[in-house]
């Protein structure tokens, strides 16, 4: 393959990177969002691989294959596991105004191309768009989590965000070094368990999935006073 | 023998042994053991160190310098200390059936893992596993956080895991955004992401790059900080877990988050020869400590109020790094000595008085002076040498980042002084009643043990009235390496 046509295919697969992340900020049924997000998985593994191949960096073979099994197969199905069981998997969750957050979404990622903009023409990797388009999935999942209200989409705008961090490190870096990269992984299963503990402490204690049931416990120990 | 290892190892080894150990008192007591031992091996690595400059072991994957080697010490100090005051305190909360013995073996094989993060998170010579190592520390807390299962524990715990979550991803982001420039540098592998080699090419890294990068570190880095604005989680991580996970957070693991986000200045002023590292650090530090101040005043839970006081003072280091010369360096890591050791001292205090009077609300803990004087006193001491007396050591501290800051910024005296004053007018405010007032009628016996208290603060007393030589040597060694990054 020619290092033009693989350029030619990590710039596509890192826009339809940036179009998961807008799908995963519009969709409002449980199960969607999940599907979104496995996609996004494998879709990373496909970009490793792809990186690994072009560049010759061996390692990031590894990295591709362990992005595959956990983020494409373990974490979904994980997930999957846990809202069949907390039988929250055919709920639809109200969105806020979801034109605005697109409106935002779009201007977020305008000011990400910007940003980057200085330090992407210094670059001599030739999937330097990929830093400012990661950064704008960084931010797009962030933007998902502000505007999700239920403990699951939460964390899935969290693993979101995790996604696009990897995605940034293949992108615009070939790849993190291995040890890293099997350390960061390591941390996000436990997180991900941690979080699946949490999901079944949270139905047992507040009766609801909701965040703003659990900050009402707080705010009376805010500072009212 | 290889110190080091021995001193990285054991928490681990504790950690993985005491998830098996069934008997709550049994395992108190082998937490106790586990810390001690690894506080030995950390006295003898620190003496081991300190006759060479620096110390690189098992091929350059870890690097003491006189900087971490402190930090190495003091965390397992006030790590050992708090297994001491642990043990009869989680003893009467498990009689009391807060707890169950399930859990007490979480907490203890959980305590040692958040050890072993943080050590090896000071130790480490690379800067992808020092993230690894702080999300590694902050995963085993937020277990912790949420051992009572009550609704507001598990709301603070949900809180700390998301906000933290994404403050470290950021931190995350700004590491690959550092990796981005150093790889072109030293080359694609784990030499790129090795502290001591970027630190020595910090020139040739891309300035523009290490800028962005280090706004991404500030506050990701500054989220586990507790800097204003991103502390949400802090006061409801630390009034609604255990109190000995308070004096850990408190005392040790915002240490942590500062001393890696301090690295990274010393990087980005090697790259953008510029303060723009130093001012955004001087920004955020004097914010939180105005803020942080004046929050303080309007709490009714004595954890989250000492908590709040905790962001007070970890802004101060944050600003003292931030100015950088090597008198504020001097008095950031001398204020982050006493501070850990104060700061968890009052915390093994208020936990014990808060199981006295069966509560955590200020209103209504009262005369402890007068029913347990041992913890009266301890309180008010402890208030006293954090608020800045005389001649406790954070009086010195403070005193010599006054002096620093007048030297360099001498108009930014006001606000801090200002900052300091609210600050030392809440603590007395709530203390003075909780010692001194009417005696009330519900205050339970309760086996204490106050020896670690007073060991903490006699400590704070000692490096008020004279830092011992050796330690003196210590701070300076490393006051000249941070002030001297890159010049």
């Amino acid at each position: 393959m020619s290092t033009f046509l693989s350029q030619q295919l990590i710039d596509g697969l890192a826009a339809l990177t940036l179009l998961i992340s807008f799908a995963l900020l519009a969709q409002h049924r449980m199960l969607s969002v999940l599907h979104w997000f496995a996609a996004q998985g494998v879709l990373l593994a496909v970009t490793a691989a792809l990186v690994a191949y072009s560049s010759g960096e061996h390692e990031l073979y590894i990295s591709a294959i362990m992005t595959f099994l956990l983020k494409g197969l373990l974490l979904p199905w994980m997930l999957w596991r846990v809202i069949r069981s907390l039988h929250v998997h055919r709920e639809v969750e109200p969105l806020m105004n979801n034109g605005m957050t697109m409106m935002i979404a779009v201007v977020v990622t305008l000011f990400s191309f910007h940003v980057i903009q200085p330090i992407a023409v210094t670059s001599e990797l030739m999937t330097r768009n990929s830093m400012a388009i990661a950064t704008a999935c960084v931010l797009l999942s962030m933007l998902m989590m502000i505007t999700r209200k239920k403990a699951i989409t939460q964390v899935i705008g969290f693993l979101a965000v995790e996604n696009s961090l990897f995605f940034a490190a293949i992108g615009a870096t070939n790849g993190m070094p291995l040890v890293v990269e099997i350390g960061i992984a390591f941390d996000v299963l436990v997180a991900a368990l941690i979080f699946g503990l949490f999901f079944f402490q949270i139905r047992h204690t507040f009766d609801s999935m909701e965040v703003d049931a659990m900050n009402a416990s707080l705010i009376h120990k805010d500072d009212e006073e | 023998m290889n110190f080091f290892i021995a001193t990285l190892l054991t928490p681990l080894l504790g950690g993985v042994m005491l998830g098996f150990i069934r008997n709550p008192r049994l395992a108190a007591k082998l937490n106790i053991l586990t810390s001690a031992t690894t506080f030995s091996f950390s006295i003898l690595l620190s003496l081991q160190v300190l006759g060479q400059e620096s110390l690189e072991t098992l091929d350059g994957w870890f690097y003491l310098d006189a900087y971490n080697v402190f930090l190495v010490a003091l965390t397992a100090f006030v790590g050992m200390t708090t297994t001491i005051f642990s043990k009869p305190y989680m003893q009467h909360e498990l009689d009391i059936g807060r707890l169950n013995e399930k859990r007490m073996r979480l907490y203890h094989s959980m305590y040692q893992l958040f050890q072993f993060g943080m050590l090896l998170g000071f130790t480490t010579n690379n800067i992808g596993v020092l993230w690894v190592s702080l999300e590694l520390a902050t995963l085993a807390t937020v277990l912790l956080v949420s051992l009572y299962r009550t609704p507001a524990s598990i709301a603070a715990a949900w809180k700390y895991f998301i906000l933290c979550g994404m403050g470290i991803a950021l931190a995350l982001f700004g590491t690959i955004l550092v990796f981005f420039t150093s790889f072109t540098v030293l080359g694609h592998g784990n030499e790129a992401l090795t502290w001591s080699l970027l630190y020595a090419h910090a020139a040739d890294l891309d300035p523009a790059v290490m800028g962005i990068a280090f706004c991404f570190l500030m506050v990701g880095y500054g989220t586990k900080v507790g800097l204003v604005p991103m502390h949400a989680w802090l006061p409801d991580a630390h009034g609604e877990g255990p109190t000995p996970v308070s004096a850990v957070l408190s005392g040790l693991l915002l240490n942590l988050a500062l001393y890696a986000l301090v690295r990274f200045k010393m990087l980005v002023d090697g790259s953008t020869h510029s303060d723009m590292a130093g001012h955004i650090m001087m920004g955020f530090g004097m914010i939180s400590l105005l803020v942080a101040a004046m929050s303080l005043h309007k709490q009714r839970d004595i954890k989250r109020m000492f908590s709040f006081s905790s962001i007070e003072h970890m802004a101060l280091m944050t600003f003292a790094f931030g100015i950088g010369t090597p008198l504020a360096s001097f008095a950031a890591l001398l204020h982050m000595t006493v501070h850990s050791l104060v700061k968890s001292g009052i915390f093994f205090t208020v936990g014990h008085a808060a199981q006295v009077m069966g509560t955590q609300r200020m209103a209504e803990i009262r005369g402890l002076i007068y029913h347990h004087p041992g913890m009266g006193w301890g309180l008010l001491i402890g208030t006293a040498a954090i608020a800045g007396f005389p001649p406790f050591g954070v009086f010195m501290s403070e005193f010599l980042l006054f002096t620093a800051t007048l030297e360099s910024y001498p108009w930014l005296t006001v606000p801090l002084l200002l900052g300091l004053l609210i600050a030392m007018g809440g603590l007395f405010r709530f203390v003075q009643p909780m010692v001194y007032g009417e005696t009330a009628s519900h205050a339970k016996p309760v086996h204490v043990n106050m020896v670690p208290v007073y060991v903490h603060f006699a400590l704070a007393l000692l490096l008020g009235l004279a830092i011992p030589d050796l330690l003196a040597h210590w701070y300076h060694q490393a006051a000249a390496l941070i002030a001297g990054g890159g010049v």
